[in-house]
């Protein structure tokens, strides 16, 4: 249904980005979206360039597989902004921008004059992202910052580890403080270009990864707006107020898996009756006979009633335990597969790379490949977060080498 | 007072929860007109967030969930009965004068309500229609049921979260509520931003799943290019930086009941700044191959240090040497005692209806012509009805009364 060839949602529209560990991977969505993001670097190549992992682990400004998914899609140039000529030429092409992508330490661009404040009078169209670890002049703007301390300080840790609270909260993994705040730089992007299309004006964009962290915390924070409630972490699940009971079980083969929420409903109860007859599992299960009362429900368990009622408490337990048990006599696969199939909203635990290789996602079409004739092969990259047929989101061709667009400023002169 | 950035568009949205209604508040909050379509029946309870905690105070039902509040700032909301032909016909009225048509539901619940994408067109030819739901409406998982933690697990990103041994901590939130929303946002932007140029419309199919999984990409890659799995021995060890490699990096032990430090060393400067603060002296550490090879020693270093201090005064000292360092921010640290939160006024406070003046969850982008306003709480139960079937559609206050009085709206 995907014509291929389509152009994308942002065809036409013309990015400058300067390279950034933060704001790659806005880049990279718009560059999937369709616009032509220039990703600018310095001639020495930007320090992104030496994070591992690299191919074959032999490290190279041309191997880096951090470089290659988060550039995916862009060209590239190289311009010193330090030198009088190069940022001259950097002018040059932001005359030709819809928007700029930038994630510099608030004042660095102002100390060179190529800030927003400086080019904005000639380029009254011209849309600027910025995208900040505090912001560009609150309090805190000038605080050092990573990934690890925009999720530790804005909210995200303090709701994610263990029920043990001698272990320390978690961060979790790829970079999602930054990642959180390239997501609003985005979003910020296309509002202003629809903005654009009937006030004709640009404008500047000050986005705070602080901030990002800060209002996707879910009930961490709206707890406490709403009811001065502070929640605290569980091992896999959402932090509370009050202690919920476990939803991670262990499949025979050794995967974790997320049992969802417990059968409430007589349909829910025979549901699992059936699967568990079928598995042969029933005479294993000392706790069958509630799982047979809660299939006779006429109206769902109320969950007020479960720790008051015996019955409703005896039935509600049984089900969360049967499923368990169910999860933990056959693969993680057959258990997320089996659930579902039934109804039941389950989840298996994946890891990355089994994410690519599961059935559903090679339908969709997420696993793309992406050509490196430069190395005469392909690689499987992560392909789109949604499907639109008409003007298809998609890894356009691999990250740029050093410099191997520097055809487009020479074109300017 | 209204944001000037979406004013020209209108959404007919069914959205919930947060997954969906994160999209339009979003759009809301720079003055889109996004009309809610709820159905009186059930008090819009689909929704289930329309009544649940965290509440204001004791009273009860589907006005008082907090959630939702946060949620659905800043939208109108419409009760039509779609199980009425009056109902299908007002909804399709509204359709007609929409931009968009948006919703998470299960898939093809929409369909079945008589409004799949082939309807929705013959109503209006060039609408954007954007589904979003757990694993999208194509592929063979499509009919699976998901909430936030099952789309986090099935996407890979609950196995990031976690020690060495242990079972995944993964997110204890629903992280991908906030960003299923947030990128059925930029479908249905992309797709009108397509439209403005092209005049087309089209159905996007937004899967949670496939968001959340684009989310994970040089670990993906480290697998597809060079075969190492993330699922090995020794990993995750999420409070560890992967990439780029960094030690220490970590959340250690401070003083005080469940406080926690993170501070980190991003090069050989850092770490000599650390090391002189701290007072380690350790050649095994002087470079990144010896702090990486001796990093549990490394950590205890650290923890030695740091618990013993009090969370907030050591990454200040942290700070003052140029460290990347800060404190484990409880709610209450970051939403009421932080400068920068406070300064970025990202706690709006919005007037509802019932609740009454309620702190919401702000934008986390300020826009120098166009900014964003929050000032109306989530509507109440067809609050927005005469306004909307009135005001936009011109159907008479006699109406009115009658779909009332007929249980249409």
């Amino acid at each position: 249904m995907t014509g291929n060839d389509l152009p994308g949602a942002l065809a036409g529209i013309r990015v400058v980005e300067l390279a950034g560990e933060a704001s790659a991977y806005a880049g990279l969505l718009l560059a999937g979206m369709g616009a032509e993001v220039i990703v600018v670097e310095p001639p020495d190549g930007h320090h992104t360039r030496g994070f591992e992992p690299f191919l074959h682990d032999e490290p190279d400004p041309e191997r880096s597989l951090w470089w290659w998914h988060y550039n995916a899609s862009k060209l590239g140039v190289a311009l010193d902004l330090g030198d009088e000529d190069d940022r001259d030429r950097f002018c040059s092409l932001v005359a030709t921008a819809d928007v700029v992508l930038e994630s510099e330490r608030p004042g660095r661009l102002g100390d060179l004059g190529i800030d927003h404040d400086t080019l904005r009078a000639d380029h009254p169209e011209l849309i600027w992202v910025s995208l900040t670890p505090f912001g560009r002049s609150g309090p805190r703007s000038q605080e050092e910052s990573i990934d690890l301390t925009v999720l530790a300080g804005g909210g995200p840790v303090w709701s994610c580890g263990y029920d043990d609270h001698a272990i320390p909260p978690q961060r979790g993994g790829g970079n999602q403080g930054y990642q959180t705040g390239s997501v609003f730089a985005v979003l910020s992007a296309q509002t202003a270009l629809l903005a654009r299309d009937h006030t004709g004006q640009g404008q500047f964009v000050d986005v705070s990864m602080h901030a990002a962290a800060n209002v996707t915390t879910e009930f961490g924070s709206v707890q406490w707006l709403v009811a001065g409630d502070e929640v605290q972490r569980q091992t896999g699940r959402h932090a509370a107020i009050e202690p919920t009971t476990f939803t991670r079980a262990l499949s025979a083969d050794g995967i974790d898996v997320n049992t969802g929420f417990p059968p409430r409903s007589a349909r829910d109860f025979a549901v699992v009756v059936e699967w568990m007859e079928s598995l042969g599992l029933k005479d294993q299960f000392e706790e069958f006979f509630f799982l047979e009362m809660g299939a006779q429900l006429e109206e769902d368990l109320h969950l007020s009633q479960v720790g008051q009622d015996p019955e409703v408490t005896a039935m509600f337990g049984a089900a969360r335990e049967a499923v368990r048990f169910i999860s933990e006599n056959i693969t993680a696969y057959e258990f997320f597969i089996g659930a579902q199939e039934r109804g039941l909203a389950v989840g298996i635990i994946y890891s990355p790379e089994e994410v690519l290789a599961d059935p559903h996602f090679q339908e969709r079409g997420f696993p793309v490949e992406v050509e490196h004739e430069d190395l005469g092969r392909t690689f499987t990259y992560l392909g789109a977060p949604y499907i639109a047929p008409k003007s298809p989101y998609r890894i356009r061709h691999r990250a740029p080498h050093l410099g191997e667009h520097n055809s487009i400023i020479e074109a300017l002169a | 007072m209204k944001s000037e950035a979406l004013s020209h568009i209108r959404v007919c949205d069914f959205t919930g929860q947060l997954a969906g209604a994160g999209a339009t508040r979003w759009m809301a909050a720079f003055g889109a007109e996004i009309i809610r379509i709820e159905d009186p029946v059930r008090l819009g309870k689909w929704d289930v967030l329309r009544g649940t905690s965290p509440f204001v105070d004791e009273r009860r039902g589907h006005e008082f969930g907090g959630c939702f509040n946060n949620h659905n700032v800043e939208k109108l909301g419409v009760t039509l009965n779609l199980r009425t032909e009056r109902g299908k016909e007002l909804l399709a009225e509204i359709i007609a004068v929409s931009d968009a048509v948006t919703e998470n539901f299960a898939a093809g619940v929409l369909e079945r309500l008589g409004f799949g994408y082939d309807r929705l067109k013959e109503i209006k030819p060039d609408i954007l229609y954007v589904s979003n739901c757990g694993f999208g409406h194509i592929g063979p998982y499509r009919k699976y049921k998901t909430w936030g933690p099952i789309v986090q697990a099935c996407c890979g990103l609950t196995f990031t979260s976690g020690l060495p041994d242990m079972p995944s901590a993964g997110w204890g939130y629903s992280y991908m509520d906030h960003h299923g929303g947030n990128f059925m946002a930029m479908a249905i932007m992309a797709g009108l931003i397509h439209r403005s140029r092209t005049g087309e419309g089209q159905w996007i199919d937004m899967s949670c799943t496939d968001a959340g999984a684009t989310m994970l990409g040089p670990v993906a890659l480290d697998h597809t290019v060079n075969g190492r799995p993330l699922r090995r021995d020794g990993m995750p060890y999420s409070n560890r930086s992967q990439f780029p490699a960094m030690a220490p990096h970590g959340i250690y032990e401070a003083d005080g009941h469940d406080a926690w430090l993170a501070l980190a060393a991003r090069d050989d400067r850092d770490w000599q700044a650390i090391a002189g603060l701290l007072g380690i002296n350790d050649q095994r550490f002087d470079d990144l191959a010896g702090r990486l090879a001796y990093e549990d020693e490394l950590d205890d270093a650290v923890r030695t240090w740091s618990s013993g201090r009090d969370r907030f005064k050591a990454a200040a000292e942290l700070q003052a040497v140029g460290v990347a360092a800060a404190g484990v921010a409880k709610p209450e640290d970051r939403i009421d005692n932080d400068p920068n939160t406070e300064a970025w006024g990202l706690w709006p406070t919005v007037t509802h209806g019932e609740m009454g003046r309620v702190r919401v969850d702000g934008i986390p982008a300020h826009f120098s012509e166009t900014d964003w306003v929050l000032e109306r709480g989530g509507p109440l139960l067809g609050q927005h009805n005469r306004q909307i079937l009135g005001g936009l559609l011109g159907h008479s206050e006699t109406e009115l009364a009658d779909l009332a009085a007929e249980g249409v709206i």
